[in-house]
């Protein structure tokens, strides 16, 4: 057994090759996680957030490619593995929730052949042993009565109950980590609350890393122990969670927070970041956010900012960098 | 008091769910989905009607109905006292004019192929406003202004522009005929937060200027409690509670909407761990009997499964449908 970090990324890359150019859609992306820690990744649509999380499992789809760093699962490289090697380390050390519950069920297998197939094909059971952990399985994910769920098709199960038929086929072999992409964007609220709840007990039981992909700061802050801010591609600012929430360091992160409608505030107006994130093809030099920054000021234009560790704190902004400087 | 500019009295809306062979042999009819049931909203001019509730629940049915989208099955849309149903040809083109409606998917409430200038032009041009093609073309730079586009984008198609700048466009669409009333069903329920941030606000300024009135729907509370001036809470097809939303959200009555604001995730609390609302939204198809909430509700009793609550008034300014609370048990 491994005992330092569940997960290490580092200076990942990845490129998506189009017929004009070549698309950098994640670059220099570097974390790692510990065992039984929640890391948010938030970010607007398009910052890079699932490729970071496909790259992590071996399931980007090409044109989509990893053109540069290294990945670690458990102490074991993973970057340059094959896909049957891939597949191997996918379900028994680390699983994969997605937003969509179908895309990981197959609709023509009942849940419980579904559940018995991939734990055989990571533990060594027999059929009954198998179909026992399914039925226990189902049960840890809090579906009512397992014993006649085991049996029923997908399509007999409701959006909150598939996608909890989905976390219980990643736990089959107990992973280290999982990566969770939006796990709860297309449930109401009121079965979000318990997918999440869910979330939290395993990695509290299990001692599960999990990569929490979504776009709502409410669930990360409640969720997450550290938090990561993705824009166009790049790590914007990664911290623990009371920090970025309350005391971003990171003008886009301090936008992001101020942004975000709460309940019973008196707010007539809401803060707004004008402009929109650039598309990949148009990245402005130097920071990536000076032209929508209210902080902006000439090296912005000119240079890249490197990140700099503000104590367990990191942040790509030239504001802090000076500081250190 | 003045007569509300917008009144949906009674109403109700009903689908026949997909005729079968068993439904045809089946005595006694077809099996309906009652998705919007005897629900009463009145909305004063300049004011904003939030209406809140989980998918299903019959949110974006309420809205087709506001706008006359579709024929409710009982009940009346009054929109300044006249009755849509009822209207002749004339009024109710008139009417079109001055109702108008904003969708959550801005891309596919688009002709991907029209040019912007030709997507907002289509309600001029349906209902003839424009009398020469220079007028249009005035109107529909202003609208672009308005909503903090620039004029040259009207040569541009939908593929061109990002989410929250397609919303930009659909409001200007909705926005091309002066209406007086706009029905927004999810209109940032698509977007990041720091464009729905953008978009709130443009829809809060354009309100302002031109004395707006708006029915805002969102499963989004605190997208609701930003907008809205009263809320209604939808389960299952029935307004369960209907309040100023100051009141709403700081004293919740009904045992449900206590339940929706305990489960949404507060950037306030970190770390805490909440606990979830047992059970799954019913299905609509079978609704439970007695009051819709009663198998997820810690105070239901007998009275609860077997009878439906109407809707009172608590004497402070709030509606609600539970028996629990008219009782005084809650
Ligand atoms: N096959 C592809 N071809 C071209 N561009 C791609 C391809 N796949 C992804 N991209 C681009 O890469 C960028 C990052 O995409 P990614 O899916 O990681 O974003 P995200 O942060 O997960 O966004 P969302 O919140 O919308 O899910 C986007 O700009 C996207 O358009
Ligand atoms: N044209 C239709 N034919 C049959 N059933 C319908 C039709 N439109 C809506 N329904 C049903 O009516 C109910 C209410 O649907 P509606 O779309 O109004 O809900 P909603 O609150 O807008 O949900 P969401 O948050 O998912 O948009 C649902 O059970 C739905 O399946
Ligand atoms: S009527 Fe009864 S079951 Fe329904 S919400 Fe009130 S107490 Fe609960
Ligand atoms: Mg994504
Ligand atoms: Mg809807």
């Amino acid at each position: 057994m491994h005992d330092g970090p569940i997960l290490q990324v580092e200076n990942l890359r990845i490129e998506i090759p189009t017929r004009h150019r070549t698309l950098v859609a994640v670059d220099d992306v570097s974390f790692e996680l510990a065992r039984g820690e929640v890391l948010g990744v938030v970010g607007e649509s398009g910052a890079g957030k699932s490729l970071t999380g496909a790259a992590i499992i071996g399931l980007l789809r090409p044109p989509g490619r990893i053109a540069g760093g290294r990945i670690w699962i458990d102490g074991k490289r993973v970057d340059n593995l094959s896909q049957a090697e891939m597949r191997k380390v996918r379900g028994r050390i680390a699983g994969a929730i997605f937003q969509d519950p179908m895309t990981s069920l197959n609709p023509l297998f009942t849940v419980g052949q579904q559940l018995v197939e991939t734990i055989r094909t990571h533990l060594d059971m027999s059929r009954a042993e198998a179909r026992a952990r399914a039925l226990s399985l189902l049960a840890e994910v809090g579906i009512p009565a397992p014993e006649q769920r085991l049996d029923q098709y997908p399509h007999q199960f409701s959006g909150g109950m598939r996608q909890r038929v989905v976390i219980a086929l990643a736990l089959c072999a107990n992973p280290k980590l999982i990566i969770a992409d939006e796990p709860t964007t297309a449930l109401d609220v009121s079965i979000q609350a318990q997918i999440i709840a869910l979330l939290k007990r395993l990695c509290h039981e299990h001692g599960t890393a999990v990569v929490l992909v979504t776009h709502d700061m409410g669930v990360i802050a409640e969720t997450a122990d550290r938090v990561a801010v993705m824009y166009t591609g790049r790590i914007a600012e990664l911290g623990p969670v009371a920090e970025v929430v309350r005391a971003p360091r990171h003008p886009y992160t301090a936008g992001l927070m101020a942004s975000i409608p709460a309940i019973g505030e008196t707010r007539d107006r809401l803060y707004q970041i004008d402009g929109s994130m650039p598309r990949l093809t148009n990245i402005p030099q130097g920071c990536p956010f000076n032209p929508r920054c209210p902080a902006v000021f000439d090296r912005c234009r000119r240079e890249r900012p490197e990140t700099v560790d503000l104590g367990g704190h990191r942040v790509a902004c030239w504001k802090h960098g000076e500081q250190e400087a | 008091m003045t007569a509300p500019l917008i009144d949906l009295a009674g109403l109700s809306r009903h689908f026949a769910l997909s005729s079968g062979l068993n439904t045809r042999f089946r005595k006694g009819g077809a099996k309906v989905v009652r998705a919007v049931d005897s629900v009463d909203i009145e909305i004063a001019r300049g004011e904003t009607f939030g209406l809140v509730g989980e998918s299903g629940c019959g949110k974006s049915t309420v809205a087709r109905l506001a706008v006359g989208l579709m024929r409710p099955t009982e009940g009346a849309v009054r929109f300044d006292r006249v009755d849509l149903a009822s209207a002749g040809r004339r009024d109710l083109a008139a009417l079109r004019r001055r109702i108008q409606m904003v969708f959550q998917d801005p891309y596919s409430s688009m002709n991907a192929r029209w040019r912007i200038r030709e997507i907002i032009a289509e309600p001029l041009r349906t209902l003839n406003l424009c009398s020469s093609p220079a007028e249009m073309d005035r109107r529909i730079d202003e609208l672009l202004t308005l909503v903090g586009l620039s004029p040259a984008d009207k040569r541009k198609y939908p593929h061109e522009f990002s989410g929250g700048q397609r919303q930009r466009i659909s409001i200007a669409r909705a926005l091309s005929t002066n209406p007086e009333f706009l029905v927004c069903d999810e209109p940032t329920s698509a977007l990041d937060v720091s464009v729905q941030s953008q978009i709130l606000n443009l829809m809060k300024d354009l309100q302002a200027e031109f004395d707006l009135t708006f029915l805002f729907i969102s499963h989004n509370l605190a997208v609701i409690s930003h907008m809205a001036d009263r809320v209604g809470v939808m389960y299952l097809g029935r307004i369960v509670e209907q309040a100023p939303a100051q009141r709403l959200f700081s004293a919740p009555r009904h045992p449900y909407t206590k339940l929706l604001l305990e489960t949404v995730p507060d950037l306030n609390r970190i770390g805490y761990t909440r606990k979830p609302m047992s059970g799954e939204v019913p299905n609509p198809i079978n609704p439970p009997s007695g009051c819709p909430f009663h198998p997820r509700c810690a105070f239901a009793n007998d009275r609860c499964k077997q009878e439906r609550p109407s809707i009172r008034a608590d004497g402070q300014g709030t509606l609600v449908a539970c028996h629990g609370v008219q009782e005084g048990r809650i």
